[in-house]
């Protein structure tokens, strides 16, 4: 049993929860997830570890209340338990001193590319943030990634926050910029989490000026180990698995559009629950 | 023995067991050869005829006791071993009529368990464990599957402090998320589980080694020596257009939302399953025909594809019958050449081509060949792709200089000891997909070579 120790309700959709896993907490490394079994009825659920603290051996969730199983994790208190959680899954993101790196991301994507950013800076580089939500009480982790960001952009859908606009709009400004400039240069790694329409706009725009590119993908797990192939998506024309060989791949070589169609494949089963 | 009489329609045991005059009936058929044949045909050498002899004399648990001497899961092998190809076949009746059942009088005798109650309540105390033997050192079994539990039932058997690492939430790997429940009940599993624990097997679910922790931190953490048993887990798929269309499933992850997830009890248990009306399923095994029959019951029209005929089929022969007789349609010397989508972007039909079988290829069995110009489609909302399990990677890839072959599967010497000091692997991480009885005899083997590994380093 993994026992809840604090939660918060970061806004009405997303909550934070932080769980008794020192295990996890011990081998985790940024860019990595979780299976979670919230009962022993429930289904196996993938979620990207938010944070991680080794000296009190806990892990940080955090979650938008979207479907069946976030939902019922999301009414759980403090001191309950969840039945299972396996990890740390997937390979960590690719930490090294590259120089500038911009991370972006979206909605509850800012839970998850936060400790990314985080690892980027700690190996010396110099990071850009642009974080995106749709009005600003959804908006996530300012405060967390203003320190971890030499820079941060937010943008918000509906203009109540910040710039008016998506995330995408701050990177075609940035790059805009770069090639006027005689001075400044393009990063050296773009790195988004977020909506799959998302990460498909930065990656078809990066591509143009040849940026690398990487995306963090959540296709649909069951066992998250390998074993089952439900997370198999196309990657430079191969099928990969999304668990095992990712989460994080190459955002130029990425077929979104397979992605999408693969995650409706339960659409209709979840309108039930 | 009795079927199941609403086959199909639901997912209860098909193959019911012997009752006990039944049992006792054909135990006594058994003609107590001195040479006993069939002992050499058991991947794990039971005394068949002495235990068929205490059935014969009513000692349902005591011929319990005998299997368990060398099988530490007889309610399992009873149901699942291919019994046709190994003890029943070497049985001296084959030559004049038909052989004992060797498989329902194993399961038979292992009912005792379940009906006296010799599962040991408490960790430790069990009746078939000897008090004598206290080695005491720590082994680390990574894997519950077949293997897994079978090495740690004998490693605990022999004395030593033995803790069973799984990655799932509920331990017995094939057995619980392949194997259907109508096939080999779930119960079955827990109970020879049970047994295991009882024996003083610590049992940790919810944990990957390689990721969770690593092999090194399991010898930093005091472990001696350690069993990989992590099974032929990674799915292949054929590599056809349309493969990665919703609807398209490996049959691990099709078997596994049933069986594990329990998908067929949905919305109750939270997993879901999109399953159309007309299911086709790729592959002549035991684990597409596994699916073709879950696909059965629940509810759709199922075709069982396969490229080369019947007699080239890799399943059980009675699997076939079962699944002919349940409804499952056979189309033999059929390949599935692309998956075709409608309008929406899912499954719709599989392009197939007839096939011809030419001359026999490197597996002994006959070449298939293509016959051009016989393309049709096959009707189908929903595909299996049950064409074969790979080894997983998952461990070899995070453990420093544990070696493997081209093929996946990890190196061993003749003592299954793997390229690293102390590190053992056994079952189809060695050998790739093969049987649940082949992978416990190489979990008999392994645990006496550790055990001997662990004296040798001793200088006992």
């Amino acid at each position: 049993m993994f026992k809840i120790i604090e939660k918060e309700e970061l806004n009405k959709d997303i909550t934070l929860i932080k769980i008794e896993a020192p295990l996890i907490a011990k081998s985790a490394k940024a860019g990595q997830f979780v299976v979670v079994i919230v009962d022993e009825n429930g289904e196996r659920l993938p979620l990207t570890l938010a944070d991680w603290d080794i000296n009190r051996g806990l892990i940080t969730l955090i979650f938008q209340k979207t479907g069946f199983s976030t939902n019922k994790l999301g009414r759980l208190n403090t001191g309950d338990n969840l039945a299972h959680i396996l990890g740390p899954l997937g390979h960590p993101t690719e930490i090294k001193k590259m120089g500038e790196v911009y991370c972006m991301a979206g909605g509850v994507g800012i839970a998850e590319v936060y400790p990314v950013a985080r690892a980027f800076k700690e190996a010396g580089n110099r990071i850009i943030g642009i974080i995106g939500s749709r009005n600003k009480h959804l908006l996530i982790l300012e405060k967390e990634m203003r320190g971890v960001c030499d820079e941060l952009f937010i943008t918000t859908d509906d203009g109540s926050y910040e710039r008016k606009g998506l995330v995408l709009d701050v990177l075609k400004d940035l790059f805009e910029v770069i090639e006027k400039s005689t001075h400044t240069q393009y990063p050296a790694l773009v790195y988004c989490i977020g909506p799959i329409v998302m990460m498909k706009a930065v990656a078809d725009f990066t591509k143009g000026y040849q940026v690398k590119t990487i995306a963090s993908l959540n296709p649909i797990m069951v066992d998250a180990t390998g074993m089952c192939g439900a997370c198999r998506c196309k990657v430079g024309g191969k099928t990969v698995f999304g668990c095992v060989d990712g989460p994080d791949f190459d955002a130029h070589e990425i077929d979104f559009d397979e992605l999408t169609q693969r995650l409706k494949t339960f659409k209709e089963q979840e309108g039930k629950l | 023995m009795g079927m199941n009489k609403k086959l199909f329609k639901n997912f209860f045991e098909v193959a019911l067991g012997f009752s006990k005059a039944d049992a006792e009936k054909e135990a006594a058929r058994c003609l107590q050869c001195k040479s006993a044949p069939c002992v050499k045909g058991c991947p794990v050498g039971i005394e068949i005829p002495a235990f068929i002899k205490l059935i014969k004399e009513g000692k349902q648990k005591e011929a319990l006791e005998k299997i368990k001497e060398r099988n530490n899961l007889p309610a399992i092998c009873g149901r699942v071993c291919p019994q046709e190809d190994q003890c029943e076949a070497a049985c001296v009746l084959n030559n004049k009529k038909i052989p004992i059942n060797i498989g329902a009088l194993e399961r038979y005798a292992a009912e005792a368990i379940l009906k006296m109650g010799t599962v040991p309540k408490k960790r430790g105390q069990s009746p078939f464990l000897s008090p004598f033997l206290q080695h005491r050192e720590k082994i680390a079994v990574v894997g519950s599957g077949p293997a897994g539990l079978t090495c740690a039932a004998d490693l605990a058997k022999l004395g030593f402090k033995v803790t069973l690492f799984e990655s799932l939430h509920t331990p017995g790997g094939v057995l619980v998320y392949g194997i259907p429940e109508f096939r080999l009940p779930k119960k079955i599993v827990q109970s020879e589980v049970e047994y295991i624990k009882g024996l003083g097997v610590d049992i940790k679910v919810d944990t990957l080694i390689g990721n969770t922790f690593t092999i090194e931190e399991l010898f930093q953490d005091g472990f001696k020596a350690v069993f990989i048993a992590a099974g032929a887990g990674l799915p292949q798929f054929l590599g056809i257009e349309g493969e990665n269309l919703p609807g398209v499933y490996s049959a691990n992850e099709f078997l596994t939302r049933v069986n594990l997830m329990k998908a067929y009890k949905f919305p109750e248990y939270a997993t879901p399953l999109n399953i159309g009306t007309r299911v086709a399923v790729i592959g002549g095994g035991n684990v597409a025909l596994d699916c073709a029959r879950v696909a059965l019951r629940l509810g759709s029209k199922v075709s069982l594809i396969y490229r080369r005929s019947e007699n080239e089929m890799p399943g059980r022969i009675k699997e076939i019958e079962h699944a002919k007789k349940e409804g499952v349609k056979f189309n033999t010397l059929t390949q599935p050449i692309k998956i075709i989508a409608n309008r929406k972007g899912l499954v719709s039909g599989l392009e197939c081509i007839r096939m011809k079988l030419g001359k026999p290829d490197a597996s002994g069995r006959k070449r298939p060949l293509p016959i051009k110009d016989t393309n049709f489609i096959l009707e189908a909302d929903t595909v299996i792709v049950a064409v074969g399990q790979n080894p997983n990677p998952l461990l070899p890839k995070m453990t420093k200089g544990l070696k493997t072959n081209n093929d996946g599967t990890i190196k061993v010497g003749h003592n299954l000891m793997t390229s690293l000091q102390g590190v053992f692997a056994g079952g189809d991480i060695i050998s790739g997909a093969d049987t649940v009885i082949s992978a416990m005899g190489a979990g008999k083997k392994a645990a006496l070579a550790i055990e001997k590994y662990i004296k040798d380093k001793n200088g006992k």
